[in-house]
């Protein structure tokens, strides 16, 4: 559906050139929902906007859908950002407008007629689940019913692709997952196929296919969700993974718990997919001779399965401690022993 | 009663140059409006990151607006006779008080629309450009009516110093309310015209200010 090569971008600026999308490879298929992650100033948004055709490529090819986004422009560029919908950090509703009036624009722009434009209206209205609403103001809406019209919107022409721009930043974290699971849903529903940008691991984890990490405009890894959380390469993609896999005050915990337990060793186990469902403790109890203390846990749920992280403390002779780090390697849980440092 | 304070007024005159000056008002505030908003529109879409992004005609147009904006209303007339004469054939009355009028308010009004374009979240723009909107649907349907209060309240503003402008051509010979003051009341010494004058001056304002605040907070639904 999307395919980038050898993108780059480059801005012009009186201190020099910026290069934000550095030969940039992509591809996105048909009803994927795909999540690019970077901190701010990382290219992301620039990236997203090569694939409407808001901003034009330095040098590469943008192809959406089978269109050149890079090289089209006026009647043809304009035709096809109607099949690309696209929400906003920040909704980019028009205040003047009353609900209907927003999500029947694009149908305006598109030259429907009025009658089938209210028709399509009312579909939009049940679909994004607003209905009540569709004579207020934007500006009476709550962040969450303002990132519902937005999608409504951008869903108007029936796009085949939708790009997300930090659509859920802007919005609390149970506002958040209620627009996830409306992207999963309406993803589901019309074969949509969806491309986010985000500086939260957490949308990634929650309704991603797959992830691409970006650092200075250029992708530095990218794979499956669930790969990509097992096995992070890059030190950027750790500190991602951490978002969400570890809360805020584990390290600190941790080293707490060092210091706590001189003997035996404190493991962070790390599990994926089916391991995560394992007994794992009840195997290690009941074949080893060791004593096993769960010092933390956290089991989270991504979109294509659960990962989860468990921090225990085996206790016992090393030579038993090394089996059973041996048993775990072999159950296809990742087994880290956590080092007495200090 | 009325004749006993007010001795030398003629209320027939009062009612005719009131006419007058509401006549002047009226068509150049309509005509200042669609100027203004011309020319505002021109100055936001050549400026810097915008659709129709062009140094040189922003400069010019900008240079106009400023000119134009600076030099003040009563010498403004004088240097635009030699127009009025080519345009309305007469430099007399309240038909050649119009060029004047026009000419010295649409720059000051183009500025106010300009910055009210300005105030649009640029993102809206950007929605309107990803959804696939032509230049003028961007303008019909996005800058015009996300503008609109602060085009309504500047255009309100500009309409209360129009009415000033007029009082000053009347002055140099246009009519209305500013002639009688100064005509009959002021170089005839008739105190009283002069304030009745005022007095309607300042109920036109006033009336113009209402209107104005009532549209603008009926439109704005920010």
């Amino acid at each position: 559906m999307i395919t980038l090569s050898n993108v780059t971008k480059v801005y012009k600026a009186a201190s020099g050139n910026v290069t934000a999308v550095d030969h940039v490879n992509l591809h996105i298929a048909e009803g994927e929902i795909f999540g690019i992650i970077g901190y701010s100033g990382a290219g992301k948004s620039s990236l997203i906007r090569l694939l409407n055709g808001l901003e034009k490529p330095t040098s590469g090819e943008v192809i959406v859908d089978g269109k050149d986004m890079g090289k089209i422009s006026g009647k043809q560029l304009r035709q096809a950002r109607q099949q690309i919908g696209m929400i906003f950090q920040h909704f980019n509703l028009l205040w003047s407008r009353t609900v209907c009036e927003n999500i029947a624009f694009p149908l305006e722009i598109a030259g429907v007629p009025k009658e089938e434009r209210m028709k399509r209206v009312d579909e939009l209205i049940q679909l994004v689940g607003l209905q009540g609403r569709e004579n207020a103001y934007p500006s009476q809406l709550s962040g969450g019913q303002k990132q519902r019209v937005g999608i409504a919107r951008a869903l108007a022409n029936n796009p085949k692709v939708l790009l997300c721009d930090e659509a859920t930043s802007a919005l609390d974290p149970q506002t958040t997952d209620s627009i996830l699971d409306l992207l999963v849903d309406i993803n589901k529903r019309l074969d949509l196929t969806i491309v986010l940008i985000t500086h939260e691991m957490h949308v990634i984890r929650k309704i991603c296919d797959r992830v691409a990490v970006m650092e200075n405009g250029k992708i530095v890894e990218m794979g499956e969700v669930l790969h990509v959380f097992r096995k992070p390469q890059q030190p950027i993609t750790k500190r991602f993974v951490q978002q969400v896999t570890e809360p805020e005050e584990t390290k600190e915990a941790m080293l707490h718990l060092l210091e706590r337990y001189p003997n035996g060793k404190v493991v962070q186990l790390t599990f994926v997919g089916e391991a995560a469902e394992q007994p794992l403790i009840t195997q290690l109890i009941r074949h080893f001779d060791l004593n096993v203390n769960i010092l933390q846990g956290k089991i989270s749920q991504t979109h294509h399965g659960s990962y989860g992280v468990l921090f225990i403390h085996l206790d016992g002779a090393n030579e038993e401690v090394e089996r059973a780090l041996a048993f775990i390697r072999q159950q296809e849980v990742e087994a880290e022993v956590l080092a007495n440092v200090e | 009663m009325w004749n006993e304070l007010f001795p030398n007024v003629v209320w027939d005159k009062i009612w005719a140059a009131t006419m007058e000056t509401l006549y002047m008002t009226a068509i150049s505030v309509i005509a200042t409006f669609v100027l203004g908003i011309l020319l505002g529109l021109l100055l936001f879409l050549t400026s810097k990151g915008n659709i129709w992004e062009n140094r040189l005609v922003n400069g010019a147009i900008a240079s106009f607006v400023n000119i134009f904006r600076s030099i003040p209303f009563i010498i403004l007339i004088i240097l635009l006779i030699p127009f009025t004469k080519l345009v309305v054939g007469t430099i007399l009355g309240a038909n050649a008080a119009l060029p004047a009028l026009i000419i010295g308010a649409a720059p000051f009004y183009a500025r106010m629309v300009e910055i009210a374009l300005r105030e649009i979240d640029k993102g809206v723009i950007e929605a309107a450009k990803a959804m696939g909107a032509t230049t003028s649907t961007i303008i019909w349907k996005v800058l015009l009516p996300e503008a609109l209060p602060a085009l309504v309240s500047g255009i309100t503003v500009t309409a209360i110093a129009l009415v000033g402008y007029t009082a000053m051509a009347g002055v140099v010979g246009a009519g209305g309310l500013g002639n009688l003051a100064y005509l009959e009341g002021f170089q005839r010494n008739n105190n009283d015209v002069t304030f009745v004058a005022t007095v309607l001056i300042l109920v036109i304002v006033f009336i113009i200010q209402f209107i104005g605040d009532f549209v603008t907070s009926k439109i704005d639904k920010r």
